[in-house]
């Protein structure tokens, strides 16, 4: 992952030593197409999409151990291990795959429902959650790859939804230019909230990071008290929530009454489309990789490092405002202090967990709201509480970003060390190009 | 050697580096006093109706004498004040005009005749506590002022720690439910750094050993944090709350003689035990950094750590133990949430306070006493929202909440701007 | 004390950097390891001094076998090491990098900073230099922060010195004082092993050479030996030491810089009132140590910068005002000092940096889309203009050596046409082969008719590519020579020596011949 981000753009670099001049394509040798295949096969079990594979496992496992451990019943049994020892296992493996099956069933596919429509509605719920989430970690994931850290997701988040919620709300324009005024509305409040921070950031040298995550507390505060205020209460109403945004604002079902999914899900998808095609096809896109790359030879090559970051940050915040005005006229329909839940922060570790690529945010995304979804029915069905779910999530993202620690787990070979006895690091081409 | 050296200058004397005449003077700090003072001027003084008091009381028991409370009239008080703060302005003006730097008294005295023409137009009619407000500024800064010594502990070896967040999490975790299970305060005390120590050590592996992103560890073991603790919190703690969660609170202990020094005494010694380990831990990590050779390697290796590692000092092991440190001082922390303040653990109670820990870290400039400092601005930010949302005063209760993030924001922006920490912060060490 | 290597191999993934190297020195000797850049000298070193570990091969101090597992080890056996990269923390004084590492301290664990203060001034006053124990390190120039690097090798007491190619960042004066310092210690006993690749440097001071190519050692030379014959041992081929270019048929002056003044972030004057004048068709090197303004000339040229006062008028227009991207396409063709930093994203393909201050041209976008052939297209054209060897468009820049990255960036840069040329150090860290190749494209840019300027702390490269020469000292020019002025009065003038005093003082103290 660390190809990918670096730390902020004026951050010094230490000079290291260079081993002297690699020469460059010193190809290992003739290989034979046995030997092509069969690195192909190490590639694949140990290569990128092997360890996300196993990371996942591995949080998966971890996140038994831990339901298993606070089970009553499981300590019920640990409490006579030594008499009866599998009463333990069994009580511990039905404990875990009852939580997992129930999340299964409530993210994916559920087999028990009596009609097909019934059956997958739970992977309509899933991609109806992941909808925001993979705006918004599109927004972060901008940010990374332009080397800033924009932590602030969840603030850019409540403003968009603030915003988008209020043109939905309070104006009352035409169909369909009412909902375009409204996501317009939304990625101008993550905009704006987020070229704060840039312009902070490119004007003062205030990093980021603190800035971004004290604008979300300055955000979340904000809205909660616009919400005592007339302009977006319910007239005669002192309950903390806007009224509901106009029909004409709200984005269209995709599949009728039965399911929430919305056409919140097609913009997502033209979000990602847009933000491959501006990272690795246009102009701008070329300057925010090669400032996040490396701001001193972007700058000498007559790039402005301070226009860039606010352009970074402004493009990032404009996406996470984009989710959450999808969040507020796809699904919630009314303003409350809780739009957003922790949908900006989530929104980080999906980017990670996409390597900042728009494939993988899309995929990372779906894999979230699955997690969200199924861990809510999980929780209602065993009781087991849905913050495991969190936990997972985290653990997937460190392993991920630690692949020596997974191959170490697992025994794996390192699959960049060249085929030898000896296994020795490669040496540091990045400390001269940071 | 030739006799050509003689005629070079012999010392360095580096002529270059005076400052020229011709230097671009800041005229950061007096624009920002001007406005600042010129809105209270409005604000606080003219524009409010006058024929209010104010009184402020710096009285309390048990001191050897009693300090009677004084009331000034509310509108011509905040006028007052607020031309101190024009003048200030002026006078700063005056110095940068001359080419010199305003001073750091300027803008200490300048915040507190500030905050006391805003105090005075806002509890107009009414009383507000000096020495209450202050101790509350003290106890509200306890954590920050730990968490920030965690996160300085890990940048001066060159480990950023942004999850101080979590490991304060966790320590009032940790301290809750031990302090709950032994009915011991100081068990809770001592599990409380332990709970802290998960997560550091967690951040050493990721960031150390495998050189993954500080950053990005440090914000994915904060989302683990609250994951693990909320997690146990519902499935364990909340069914048994009268056993597990239901720890014994942290009591003032007044220091004999000291305690009776009138408006001080109350505030800094009638505290409870987690404030005085707090006095002594900044006085021993400000010696310990600046003075002992185990600083001096430290700060070496968060400098340039290959330098550090040329001359025989191993910075992998060093930002290990830092890190660990860190966490456990960070942890210790934490247990102010669970033992000293609310009484029991809540799920995410910690709020972001981690990150303001953060900024007072780097406000104050990567030293204990200065975080202290930065973290004290916090804590009276915070007591000062709490006590005026009890007085009732015309400003939006939200609005006040957001003011330490505010501060924050233009105490980053604004004062700190572009200040310099340990130069290999957030730099893994790759040596081959 | 009896240092010997034996078989030391080392390799980086494929690339094997030593090569079962064998050395030998003896107690009292300066033994100079001499190699183009890239040959494996300072891996070996490193190996030596515990920072790398090696594959294979013996560490023999006195005849007696050792391992070092971190340059502690190698500290604690004798051995000190004055790298090429000073290993000094900035913001600590002198005294405080001194005694890092082993301090000495009082009771209750304090640090006892009055003995390291004592330890330097001792130090210092041996070797009849000055030195400010209190000064913070990075306000000294960096001549004076060698000398912190020398004491705090020899405060430990350094049986073994190593000197990773010192005389990089001296004028030739300082050269002749540090040659001064080694010998000084070499009689009183110590093992000295001397690194560089600079020919006449090898000759004036070794007793030994031991010359290595791509890892291994080919041989061993004696100081008398022709430099001819050196440079054919370090290069594996015979060499041209000159380039033999045509002399200069300056066109009008199109490029005039006039009273040029910068002022650093902290205020102070670190380019004082420069000004000179270029002409069409002739090549200007600047020379003079590094940090003395240079710099900041080629940051302020290029619109980094901004000036406090003075004009920089290139055809008749202003460029002061202007940003980088302006100047860039008004016409100037800029290489940066440090091409690993300022010069290339290593993690961009070599495609992407050919076009990295160019991607917004017509050429290469279109209505802010990549225009993604046309880059490839000027990729394999460069590629193949300039010889990058590569392996193929697509490789991530920063894989490439040295020589191959500077290519990258002059390829880029010559790639349009100009109306002025700014290079600063255009062959530093460059291997012989791609020197000669890129200072023929330097004069070849020149005789189609750009004024072009050329900064380099390199006296060799200054006195070989100039039609006349300006000296830097401490943000001034200090003068504006021919081309043929002796190294001598350059020297002196780089310390600071006005022209005609230097010339004087050359005569009547001629220097060891650097």
């Amino acid at each position: 992952m660390s190809d990918e981000i670096l730390p902020g753009a004026t951050s010094p670099t230490i000079g290291m030593p260079q081993p002297e001049a690699p020469t460059p394509g010193a190809p290992a040798g003739g290989a034979t197409s046995e030997d092509r295949a069969a690195s192909m096969l190490r590639r694949i079990a140990t290569g990128e999409i092997g360890v996300s594979v196993l990371a996942f496992v591995l949080a998966l496992v971890i996140g038994g151990i831990l339901i298993a451990a606070v089970d009553p019943d499981v300590t019920k049994a640990a409490g006579y291990f030594f008499s009866r020892p599998s009463d333990l296992l069994t009580a511990a493996w039905d404990s875990v795959t009852q939580a997992y099956s129930a999340m299964f069933k409530g993210a994916v596919f559920n087999p028990d429902a009596a009609t097909f429509q019934q059956a997958i509605r739970p992977l309509t719920e899933t991609m109806t959650v992941a909808t925001p989430l993979i705006i918004a970690a599109l927004g972060v994931a901008v940010g990374f790859r332009a080397g800033l850290f924009n932590i602030g997701a969840q603030g850019q988040v409540i403003l968009g939804a603030t915003l988008g919620g209020y043109v939905g709300f309070a104006w009352h324009l035409p169909v369909g230019l009412h909902l375009l005024v409204a996501l317009v509305g939304g990625i101008l409040g993550g905009a704006i909230w987020a070229g704060i921070a840039g312009f902070l950031r490119a004007r003062t040298g205030a990093h980021e990071v603190i800035v971004t995550i004290m604008l979300n507390y300055v955000a979340l505060y904000l809205l909660s008290y616009l919400l005592t205020t007339d302009a977006f209460t319910i007239p005669g109403s002192n309950q903390p929530t806007s009224p509901g945004v106009d029909e004409s604002a709200q984005l269209p079902l995709l599949l009728g009454d039965w399911s929430r999914l919305n056409a919140g899900f097609i913009v997502a998808i033209l979000a990602a489309v847009f933000v491959w095609w501006l990272m690795t096809r246009s102009v701008i896109g070329f300057r925010f990789r090669a400032v996040g790359s490396n701001p001193h030879a972007s700058r000498t090559a007559g790039v402005s490092i301070s226009t860039t970051i606010v352009l970074v940050m402004v493009t990032s915040g404009a996406l996470a405002g984009l989710a959450g005005a999808v969040q507020i006229l796809g699904t919630e329909k009314q303003l409350s202090a809780g739009i957003a839940g922790s949908l900006g922060f989530d929104a980080i570790t999906v980017a990670l967990l996409g390597r900042s690529r728009p494939l993988g945010i899309f995929l990372a995304g779906l894999l979230y709201g699955g997690l969200d979804v199924g861990g809510r029915v999980m929780e209602a069905a065993t009781g087991t509480p849905i913050d495991i779910v969190l936990v997972i999530q985290a653990l997937v993202v460190l392993f991920i970003a630690a692949p020596p620690l997974v191959r170490a787990i697992f025994h794996l070979p390192d699959p960049t060390a060249p085929r030898r006895a000896k296994v020795r690091p490669e040496p540091v081409v990045k400390g001269a190009s940071a | 050697m030739s006799a050509a050296v003689d005629t070079r200058p012999a010392a360095p004397a580096p002529a270059a580096r005076v400052p020229s005449p011709l230097a671009r003077r800041s005229w950061k700090a007096p624009i920002t006093f001007g406005v600042l003072g010129l809105a209270a001027l409005v604000l606080f003084g003219l524009l409010p109706s006058g024929g209010k008091e104010t009184t402020f009381a710096i009285g309390a028991s048990g001191t050897w004498f009693h300090l009677t409370d004084f009331t000034i009239p509310s509108k011509a008080g905040a006028i007052v004040l607020s031309l101190i703060c024009l003048a200030l302005a002026g006078y700063a003006a005056w110095r940068v005009r001359d080419g010199h730097k305003p001073g750091r008294w300027v803008g200490a005295v300048f915040g507190v005749a500030w905050v006391l023409a805003f105090l005075t137009w806002a509890v107009a009619g009414k009383s507000v506590s000096i020495v209450s407000l202050l101790q509350s500024s003290l106890v509200l800064a306890v954590p920050l002022a730990f968490g920030a010594m965690g996160g300085l502990l890990g940048e001066r070896a060159g480990v950023v720690n942004i999850a101080i967040e979590g490991q304060l999490l966790t320590g009032a975790f940790g301290a809750a439910l031990v302090a709950s299970v032994t009915h011991s305060v100081y068990a809770g005390l001592i599990a409380a750094p332990v709970a802290g120590l998960l997560i550091g050590s967690l951040l050493a592996l990721f960031t150390v050993k495998y050189r993954v992103n500080q950053i990005i560890v440090g914000v994915v073991l904060n989302v683990l944090a609250v994951g693990l603790t909320s997690f146990l919190y519902a499935s364990v703690l909340k069914p048994n709350e009268a056993t597990l969660n239901s720890p014994p609170r942290l009591q003032a202990v007044s220091i004999p003689v000291l305690a009776n020094i009138p408006v001080v005494g109350p505030v800094l010694f009638r505290q409870t035990i987690l404030v005085y380990l707090l006095y002594v831990a900044v006085v021993v990590l400000t010696i310990s950094l600046f003075r002992t050779r185990w600083g001096l390697r430290v700060r070496a290796v968060g400098e340039h750590p290959l330098a550090a590692d040329t001359v025989g000092i191993n910075v992998q092991a060093t930002r290990w133990r830092n890190v660990l440190l860190g966490s456990m001082v960070a942890g210790l922390g934490g247990a102010f949430f669970t033992l000293g303040s609310v009484g029991k653990f809540a799920q995410e109670m910690t709020a972001g306070k981690g990150y303001i820990a953060l900024a007072a870290m780097i406000l104050g400039r990567w030293t204990p006493i200065g975080s202290l400092g930065a973290a004290l601005l916090f804590g009276f930010a915070n007591a000062l929202q709490l006590v005026l949302s009890v007085l009732d005063v015309p400003v939006p209760n939200q609005l006040m909440l957001m003011l330490p993030y505010l501060v924050t924001i233009v105490a980053v922006a604004g004062l700190v701007g572009r200040v310099r920490g340990p130069a290999a912060a957030g730099e893994p060490y790759v040596k081959e | 004390m009896k240092l010997e290597l034996r078989g030391i191999t080392k390799s980086f993934g494929p690339l094997v950097a030593n090569d079962h190297i064998d050395l030998v020195v003896e107690p009292g000797q300066i033994h100079a390891l001499l190699g183009e850049n890239g040959a494996g000298k300072s891996t070996l070193m490193n190996v030596l001094f515990g920072l790398y570990s090696a594959d294979e091969g013996e560490i023999l101090l006195d005849d007696e076998e050792r391992t070092f597992e971190g340059p502690g080890d190698a500290l604690a056996a004798g051995i000190g090491m004055v790298h090429q990269h000073f290993m000094l923390v900035p913001v600590f004084t002198v005294a405080e990098n001194v005694m890092l590492g082993h301090e000495a301290t009082k009771s209750a664990g304090l640090l006892d900073l009055e003995a390291a203060r004592t330890r330097v001034r001792e130090l210092a006053a041996r070797f009849g230099f000055e030195l400010d124990p209190d000064a913070v390190v990075e306000d000294l120039p960096v001549g004076v922060q060698q000398r912190v690097e020398i004491v705090k090798a020899l405060a430990r007491d350094a049986k073994v010195l190593i000197l990773d190619e010192p005389t990089a960042v001296l004028t030739p004066q300082e050269t002749d004082e540090l040659i001064g310092i080694m010998r000084q210690l070499r009689d009183a006993g110590t093992s000295i092993v001397f690194i560089t690749h600079k020919l006449r440097e090898v000759r004036a001071v070794a007793d030994v050479i031991t010359v290595i190519r791509r890892g291994r050692v080919v041989g061993s030379a004696s100081p008398d030996a022709a430099e001819t014959e050196l440079a054919s041992m370090m290069v594996g081929r015979a060499v041209s030491l000159s380039l033999g270019k045509a002399p200069a048929q300056p066109g009008d002056t199109t490029f005039e810089v006039r009273n040029l003044t910068v002022l650093d972030a902290a205020g102070s004057v670190v380019l004082d009132d420069v000004s000179f004048d270029l002409a069409r068709g002739e090549i200007l090197t600047v020379a003079g140590v590094q940090g003395n303004g240079q710099t900041e000339l080629a940051e302020a040229l290029l619109g980094l910068t901004p000036p406090i006062a003075g004009s920089v008028r290139l055809e008749g227009r202003d460029l002061v005002g202007l940003s980088p991207r302006e100047v860039l396409d008004a016409g100037v063709g800029f290489v940066p000092e440090d091409r690993s930093v300022d010069g290339l994203v290593g993690d961009f393909t070599v495609e992407e940096n050919l076009v990295l201050d160019l991607v917004h041209t017509p050429a290469y976008s279109r209505g802010g889309a990549l225009n993604l052939g046309a880059i490839r297209r000027n990729a394999e054209h460069r590629i193949d203009e300039f010889d990058i060897r590569t392996q193929g468009p697509a490789q991530a820049a920063g894989r490439l050596s040295g020589g191959n990255q500077q290519k990258v960036v002059l390829a880029r840069e010559l790639s349009r046409p100009l109306k002025l040329f700014v290079a600063s150090q255009p062959t530093r860290g460059v291997d012989v082969g791609s020197i000669e190749f890129l200072h023929r494209r330097i004069v070849a840019e020149r005789d189609n008719g750009t004024p072009v300027l050329i900064v380099s702390t390199e006296l060799d490269e200054v006195v070989e590519l100039a039609d006349r020469i300006a000296v830097m000292y401490r943000g001034r020019i200090v003068g504006i020579v021919p081309a043929d002025t002796p190294r001598d009065v350059l020297g002196l003038m780089m310390a600071g020596v006005p022209q005609s005093e230097a010339e004087q003082q050359a005569a009547e103290h001629p220097t060891a011949g650097l």
